[in-house]
């Protein structure tokens, strides 16, 4: 057989199967009047969001990004729900943000983190599938000369029940596609929905089963060079010099070259040499001022900030705590700490790239398709206009990939030294693991006053450690206060109740929460859960270490402070019941821990119930989870998230820490960065619980419940409470 | 030259001895459905059967691979996507962000062809692949289900 001819098989097959409508040229529409040709599309489109062909296939646009978090489907949904659409002819495509700019924004925000995806653009979204058929019904009111108001749209069916005629969506889109938008169209009453709230299976499940989904790291272009990147080990540090003559010769290899000033890469004709010889390649790095950074060091500076008063913000008080703590019958005191943690997305960091001296163009996995476009353009040294992206589906995302263009900087870089030539840049495991954007470190030292009966009447909760804006996104910092530091304990607001979607949900007459800035040379990141996950270890641990301290039970002690928060409650109490709280446990299971947190809008509870073996062996039993996240656009979808959230949120609990030394990032790859395994995973039951009535995020509210449901389980199991992250190495083995 | 049977056909492919099957699949032969996750014998991205057996590319060189031996990937596990496996991995929507999800499969379909009717404990040890999204309770629940057995952590 013929090597060649099965490449350009699978490389036209593959991206035509899988990629629908878009284009894949080195030829990219530059031209600002896209209206009716984005995107590829050889149907005209009857808005941005919507386009049907004349076999009625049903083309919806996505410009959030999916990343296995089901968006997609859930986008699609609000869509087809108000098109009145068959769901069966649903496909969809992503717009490039470089049409968005040539459109001024009409897809509005690209970026897919926070889970934010579905709610803050479900409106806009909807009143496009909704202005799509209100157009199609105007389209065939002209043609039949009946009165719009009287024609009905349902299941890609345009009917008019008084002369009897009817057409298909794909009848009458070209008609349609003319119309002018109308304005105002009237969204439909959540009671009416069909699609929206209801199970429907992805829409990208069937390539995902037989390889023929084609990521970032798969994309073959014609005359397609590959790229092995290494950049400093240690933070801040840069490239001196490199030996390009010794690897020169090694077969395949084209190009030496670096890239930036801490960076260096190899390319060849096929991946695996450039990195052979990448790593044959004598390089001399200049370490910077960090080369002496320490776990022990970082810990020293964070351990300081707990009773420290220099740099420290406040960011949620109520009453006075610390008169109340000095006048409390009791006080409890606690030091929690979580470290440093990497995405690790199973696809490594990839981008390819081709410059030339008039534009640029991408093909990337990215949760930020407008950010992945300013950071090629500014690599480039061209206009935006004169580049643009190509979305790929991304093999995991937890936040590395919004945010953070590195990986599309360094291949722009590095094609704009092989002009006219697409180069691949492939991340190893060994550069993803070290030149993260780490989940930051921060420790927490609550102290809590109660009265004589046992109620907490103050608290003092302090955060020490890193700010994730004060390094990506200084602009967003409050008068110096990181505000993303306190989510999930940030002030509620009395009057809006859902005003502030982390805001703490107890209820503490005397409350002092602040931090000691500190920010250690190790880039931080938002991490899937971001802040949240800190915080609720330290709060919702604390509650139980409080519970205990006044013999009180830990969901008792719980609700009585959520008097004014009654979805918080439910949640609780959801979980609780579910798993017989209270009564006797199940065959094996030695302790029960609970956790509730609020955060991204949705209010998220977990039950764990573990046992611990004579000799230390932790084993997870069962996870009962609840979710309210107001509306629930695909509760199937939801129970996926919460799932996965457990093996995120308990991998990172258990096994994994990035320990710093010599300035530089210690662990390399999975062997020593180790992630939950199907063997560890328990049980899941999931109750999504959408009491309507707003819209919350599911990605990563339930990360945060995870680790300190099974903390506080496995206090009640064995009665020693682990205080620090990851739970592996301590008294308990996992 | 190396000869390999690569999804029932003879192929021959002009690499360095010592280049790991995985990258000779993706590269030169053109299966990128066999992803890289971790290049150490870690993830399991990788998982490929090697007569039968799931066996993870990256860890071998190509050169310890003979002509005799059949290779298969997840392009050529079945040619519809007929697979049981697959077809229970569909029903019941397993993937998320999918880039394990080749491994996954490869590595369950050896699993049942080996034990036809696999114990959770079996499902356990067999499956050790990563998946960062997190999608083993689902793994667990479709491997039960292509296999007709009952689920004791469902
Ligand atoms: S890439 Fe082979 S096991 Fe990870
Ligand atoms: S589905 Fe994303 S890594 Fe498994």
């Amino acid at each position: 057989m013929n090597t060649h001819e099965i490449s350009r098989r699978s490389f036209v097959g593959g991206i035509t199967a899988t990629a629908g409508g878009m284009t894949f040229g080195f030829h990219i529409p530059f031209d600002a009047n896209l209206a009716h040709a984005a995107a590829g599309a050889a149907t005209p489109e009857i808005n941005a969001w919507v386009v049907v062909k004349p076999d009625d296939t049903v083309v919806i646009r996505i410009a959030r990004s999916e990343m296995g978090q089901g968006t997609l489907t859930g986008l699609a949904q609000l869509v087809a729900e108000e098109l009145e659409c068959d769901w069966s002819k649903v496909t969809t495509e992503y717009p490039t943000p470089g049409q968005n700019l040539a459109r001024n924004r009409v897809w509005k925000d690209f970026g897919t983190g926070g889970s934010r995806g579905i709610r803050t653009s479900h409106d806009y979204v909807r009143m496009g599938g909704a202005t799509a058929r209100e157009m199609l019904k105007l389209a065939a009111a002209a043609e039949w000369k009946v009165p719009a108001g009287e024609i009905v749209a349902a299941q890609s069916i345009l009917a008019h029940k008084a002369s009897g005629r009817s057409a298909s969506f794909g009848q009458m889109a070209a008609a349609a596609a003319s119309i002018e938008q109308p304005k105002g169209v009237a969204l439909k009453d959540p009671k009416d929905w069909k699609i929206i709230g209801k199970p429907m299976p992805r829409l990208d499940t069937a390539d995902k089963t037989n390889g023929k989904l084609v990521y970032g790291i798969d994309l073959k272009l014609p005359g397609m060079l590959n790229a092995a990147i290494r950049a400093c080990p240690t933070f801040g540090g840069s490239v001196t010099s490199f030996d390009a003559a010794k690897v020169k010769a090694m077969p395949g290899v084209k190009h030496v070259v670096q890239v930036g000033d801490n960076a260096v890469a190899v390319v060849a004709d096929t991946w695996w040499r450039a990195k052979m010889a990448l790593d044959a390649l004598p390089i001399t790095w200049a370490p910077g001022p960090n080369k002496d950074l320490s776990s022990a060091a970082i810990k020293a500076v964070l351990t300081e900030g707990l009773t420290s008063e220099k740099d420290v913000f406040i960011g949620n008080s109520s009453g006075d705590a610390k008169t109340a703590l000095s006048g409390a019958a009791k006080t409890v005191e606690a030091v929690y700490s979580v470290p440093y943690q990497n995405h690790a997305t199973l696809e490594p960091m990839n981008a390819t790239a081709v410059w030339t001296a008039d534009k640029c163009e991408v093909w990337c996995p990215t949760q930020n398709g407008e950010g992945s476009l300013a950071a090629a353009a500014k690599a480039a040294g061209h206009a935006q206009n004169k580049c643009d992206v190509h979305k790929f589906p991304i093999g995991g995302g937890f936040g590395r990939r919004g945010s953070f263009q590195d990986y599309v900087t360094q291949a722009v870089l590095i094609a704009k030294q092989v002009p006219g030539v697409p180069v691949k840049l492939i991340w190893s495991r060994e550069e993803d693991m070290t030149q993260g954007h780490y989940h930051p470190v921060t420790m927490g030292r609550m102290v809590g006053g109660l009265d004589d009966k046992g109620n907490l009447t103050g608290l003092h909760m302090r955060i020490s450690g890193q700010s994730i804006l004060s390094v990506v996104r200084p602009e967003g910092l409050q008068n110096g206060k990181d505000p993303v530091v306190f989510q999930g304990v940030a002030p509620d607001d009395p009057v809006k109740p859902t005003a502030n979607e982390h805001a703490l949900c107890y209820s503490i007459p005397n409350l002092l929460i602040d931090h000691a800035m500190r920010n250690p040379a190790v880039p931080p990141g938002f991490w899937r859960g971001v802040n949240v996950n800190q915080n609720a270890v330290y709060v919702e641990c604390f509650m139980d270490e409080l519970a205990k301290a006044a013999g009180r039970d830990a969901l008792e002690f719980r609700l009585a402070l959520l008097g004014n928060q009654p979805k918080a409650a439910a949640v609780l109490k959801a979980v609780a019941e579910q798993a017989n709280w209270g009564k006797p446990m199940p065959d094996g299971v030695q302790g029960r821990g609970l956790a509730m947190m609020r955060s991204f809008g949705s209010y998220t509870a977990a039950l764990a119930e573990v046992s611990v073996s004579a000799d230390g062996k932790l084993k997870l039993h069962r996870i009962v989870a609840a979710t309210d996240s107001g509306y629930a656009v695909n509760p199937t979808q939801i129970a996926m998230q919460v799932e996965g959230s457990f093996v995120y949120g308990l991998g990172a609990a258990l096994h994994q820490e990035i320990t710093i030394k010599n300035g530089g990032v210690v662990e390399t790859n999975f062997d020593t960065y180790p992630t939950l395994k199907l063997s560890e995973m328990p049980k899941v039951e999931t109750i999504v619980m959408p009491s309507g009535g707003w819209w919350g995020g599911v990605g990563e509210p339930t990360i945060a419940v995870a680790a300190p449901a099974v903390l506080n389980a496995i206090a009640a199991a064995t009665g020693q409470r682990i205080r620090s992250l990851p739970i592996k190495d301590q008294r308990i083995r996992v | 030259m190396a000869q390999l049977n690569v999804n029932g056909k003879m192929v021959q492919v002009d690499v360095d001895p010592s280049t790991p099957l995985l990258w000779v699949l993706r590269e030169q032969l053109d299966l990128p459905g066999t992803k890289y996750g971790c290049g150490i014998a870690a993830c399991g991205a990788c998982t490929i059967h090697i007569d039968g057996r799931a066996t993870r590319a990256c860890g071998i060189a190509v050169s310890s691979v003979t002509a005799q031996q059949k290779i298969v990937t997840i392009e050529g596990l079945s040619p519809d996507s007929s697979h049981p496996v697959q077809k229970a991995w569909l029903a019941m929507d397993v993937p998320q962000c999918g880039y394990c999800q080749s491994g996954m499969i490869m590595t369950a379909a050896a699993l049942l062809a080996e034990k036809p009717k696999p114990t959770d404990a079996d499902i356990d040890s067999a499956m050790a692949n990563i998946c960062r999204c997190g999608t083993f309770v689902r793994v667990r629940a479709a491997i039960h289900s292509a296999a007709g057995t009952s689920n004791s952590k469902g």
